[in-house]
């Protein structure tokens, strides 16, 4: 008979305060199989593990239960001083009192009750439990990475600098991402680019990365440590091999398109790069736009190219690829002006968004650095910055606050004032948001030092009046509806995950929040984790962030990987689905309802195996069998059907 | 009315001779308010006192005119020494008044009084008639 040891925390005042965590220890105590029954205040605390530690050599512990939080929390924290005190981890089992009952419930007596039973239904599972080992499996020690952002690019070099392999897949033609487009970045002012591109090129010839621009992640296979990857490398036009990036072909061309890279306040050709600092400095052809490859009238490239490098007919080639971790760093793009019909988004050319204001500031974007206005090339004397634009609008837009755009329009209102001394910046804000070190110092500044005008209130409309830009809003500290005349209009769009990133989710069978942001694990204990095990999360395809967050959550992937990949081998949880060969049917429904590709045929033997590295435990497959032959290690019919039977006990049938 | 706000309006002369007259720094203001949250007179000014450095900050120089808020100040420093970035509120307020009083505009001639009003130094009964009748 096992010896079971029961242990329930107070949680402070959240459990102890809605159930009576003393009465229940002492019932507990002539509980069949419980040879001790105590309480605590904070049971996962230095003195509450030495209590557990304590009981279990004092009274010869076989199983414990500790009541308290939800599993999430403190499963592992308990596990682990199971298996320190001597007795196997899966052994050890939550009662969860916290989340599931005294959150949730007010009358004392009640979630008592409620409690008492939660409790005797995990002593009934714990007496049936069985010893387990975690199960072992080998580890490719080589990352991918998708997504050559700073986030990616950071992720990529700490993964490498540890002395492992690394792929750095890009969908565009260079890595850099939105970075590369910014001229000035806060709260410093250091050059976007000075930060950016040392570490572009680090990237591009570390011995331990391996870049893969114009490249995009297909589909992926397998498990945590061993997953098989496949990726296209789109068709360039150009075989970069041989190509030598003099940029001949570029000038030669006639065609003249907005440039993405400028957000279409500059042009560039059909066959481009897209911007001067770009890693690899090669060209790709757009072939949308390519008078050869449209009407094939055109070659003036090919005459050009001394080396040759240019094939029209290029075809996208896949390659396969075996990795252990993947850090998805996809990023983000801005909320579509055109959604802010109010404010003129799309219609007004003098109403553009803060990507836009980037390149107009950057010394090596289309103005050279001058702030014109897009309409008619004027220098802008009056400039509107207007917050929120499509953020903390659950009506109509976006919920969230997209967290940057309070301190990018100061920054971009302060680098304008510094550009044309006499022009005047305003801001309209619901609320500055300078959470961040040397953040609100840098708004202070900005507003005694650059005399920005800050004003508190959202904008109704804006409109077309005598060549400007008129604006309707109001201060609400004045008190008053406030009106004037603007040359341009930045508007702070809300910050979204990139179009992608849905499509790129469901590849790697990645969950997603309810803005379409990758979902973490946990937002505290495992905010750097996929909800899918052996996926690492970086930058703002998690959630908008500025760069200094950026680069400190991709060195925090990048240390989750390293992490994996330094142990001999990886252990998973051994609490999966078992076959009973002699009663498998080998009908195959498990292998059809199991969503991790779990379940395989054994043709030789009829039956449907566990891929034991595969398997999560999720139970699917022990629902579906039609023969009872599937059952799930500690969590077993009979487990389950005892677990019911301790929490019906004196209910009344109905 | 909405308030016309222009560069010239926040750029206007008047805000940098309240700056001169005060010593403090206007756009240092970032409306916590603070000051108008302690000020003991407060609820018998029709603007609060934050919103008297709002209408500088802004150059709304009609609503300074108008407001009774500078009047009603007592110069009690509380704004003063509870305000986060250090702005001297009373200096301003006489600031205020004084761009009012520069005018020249008396509503009284202090010939007219006898007695006991005339015994007091001139200056004196000025200032005080000026500050109740402006």
């Amino acid at each position: 008979m096992k010896r079971m040891g029961l242990f329930i925390c107070h949680c402070g005042t959240n459990i102890a305060d809605t159930v009576d965590v003393e009465k229940l220890a002492k019932k507990f105590e002539s509980y069949p199989g419980i040879v001790f029954s105590t309480n605590y205040k904070y049971m996962c605390s230095h003195p509450g593990q030495a209590l557990i530690a304590d009981a279990i050599k004092e009274h010869d512990l076989d199983g414990v239960i500790v009541a308290a939080c939800s599993p999430i929390l403190h499963e592992t924290t308990f596990r682990k001083l199971a298996r320190q005190s001597g007795i196997n981890p899966y052994q050890c089992e939550i009662a969860n009192i916290r989340e599931q009952c005294s959150w949730v419930h007010k009358d004392k007596e009640k979630a008592t009750a409620k409690a008492e039973k939660i409790i005797k239904s995990i002593i009934e599972k714990t007496r049936l439990n069985e010893d387990l080992k975690p199960i072992e499996v080998d580890v490719t020690r080589k990352a991918l990475v998708i997504g050559g952002g700073v986030a990616g690019i950071q992720a990529a070099l700490d993964i490498a600098d540890a002395g492992y392999p690394v792929l750095l897949v890009e969908k565009e033609p260079s890595i850099g991402g939105h970075m590369a487009q910014l001229s000035e970045t806060f709260p410093t002012l250091d050059c976007s680019q000075c930060i950016l591109t040392p570490k572009m090129v680090e990237a591009a010839t570390h011995p331990n990365i391996e870049l893969l621009a114009y490249s995009e992640v297909k589909s992926v296979d397998g498990y945590v440590g061993n997953f098989t990857v496949t990726i296209e490398e789109k068709a360039t036009g150009i075989d970069w091999d041989i190509c030598t990036g003099c940029g001949q072909c570029s000038e030669i061309c006639p065609i003249s398109v907005p440039s993405e890279f400028e957000k279409g306040l500059g042009n560039r050709p059909a066959i481009y790069t897209p911007f001067p600092q770009a890693v690899p400095n090669k060209p790709i052809i757009d072939s949308e736009n390519c008078l050869e490859m449209k009407t094939g009238a055109c070659g003036l490239c090919v005459r050009e190219c001394e080396a040759e490098a240019i094939n029209f007919n290029m075809e996208p080639t896949y390659r396969e690829e075996e990795v252990g971790a993947i850090v998805v760093a996809t990023g983000y793009e801005l909320y579509p002006i055109m959604n802010l019909g109010e404010y003129g988004g799309g219609e007004i050319e003098d109403v553009i968004d803060g990507l836009a204001f980037e390149r107009l500031l950057s010394s090596s974007g289309p103005t050279n650095g001058k702030i014109r206005r897009p309409s008619d090339g004027k220098l802008v004397k009056d400039i509107v910055f207007i917050q929120c634009a499509g953020s903390r609008d659950p009506e109509k837009h976006k919920p969230y606050c997209s967290r940057i755009c309070c301190m990018y329009s100061t920054k971009q209102a302060m680098l304008y004032k510094h550009s044309v001394h006499d022009g005047q910046p305003y801001i309209f804000y619901i609320d500055i948001r300078s959470g961040g070190k040397g953040y609100e110092e840098f708004v202070e500044r900005a507003q005694r030092e650059d005399k920005v005008i800050y004003i508190r209130g959202k904008v109704s409309k804006l409109y077309r009046e005598n060549g400007k830009v008129k604006i309707a809003g109001v201060d609400t500290i004045a008190n008053k509806p406030i009106e004037l005349e603007a040359d341009l209009v930045v508007l702070a769009m809300a910050m979204i995950p990139t179009t992608g990133t849905e499509k790129l989710a469901n590849v790697l069978k990645l969950q997603t929040d309810a803005n379409g942001f990758l979902q973490e694990t946990h937002p505290k204990l495992r905010p750097l984790e996929s909800t899918t095990a052996g996926f690492y999360l970086a930058g703002c395809s998690q959630s908008p962030k500025d760069i200094p967050d950026t680069v400190s959550q991709a060195s925090g992937a990048a240390a989750k990987v390293v992490g994996l990949f330094s142990g001999e081998y990886l252990q998973l949880e051994p609490t999966i689905a078992t076959v009973d060969e002699e009663l498998c049917s080998g009908c195959g429904i498990c292998i059809s309802v199991c969503p991790y590709s779990a379940r395989e045929m054994d043709i030789g033997k009829g039956i449907a195996k566990v891929n034991e590295a595969l398997c999560v435990g999720c139970g699917a497959c022990v629902v579906a069998c039609p023969s009872g032959a599937t059952d799930q290690k500690n969590l077993t019919d009979e487990q389950i059907s005892s677990m019911a039977k301790a929490i019906l006990k004196g209910e009344k049938e109905s | 009315m909405a308030f016309e706000l222009s560069k010239e309006s926040v750029q206007s002369d008047f805000i940098k001779k309240i700056e001169e007259l005060s010593g403090e720094e206007i756009s240092a203001c970032y409306h916590c308010g603070k000051c108008s949250a302690g000020c003991p007179s407060a609820m018998a000014m029709d603007l609060l006192p934050n919103q008297i450095i709002r209408a500088i900050q802004l150059g709304d120089i009609e609503t300074l005119k108008t407001s009774n808020t500078p009047w009603i100040c007592a110069s009690c420093v509380t704004c003063y020494v509870r305000c986060p970035r250090g702005i001297d509120l009373c200096s301003i307020m006489e600031a205020v008044r004084q761009m009012t009083l520069r005018t020249n505009k008396d509503h009284i001639d202090i010939k007219k009084y006898t007695g006991e009003l005339a015994s007091l130094p001139p200056i004196a009964v000025v200032s005080a008639l000026r500050k109740m009748s402006s």
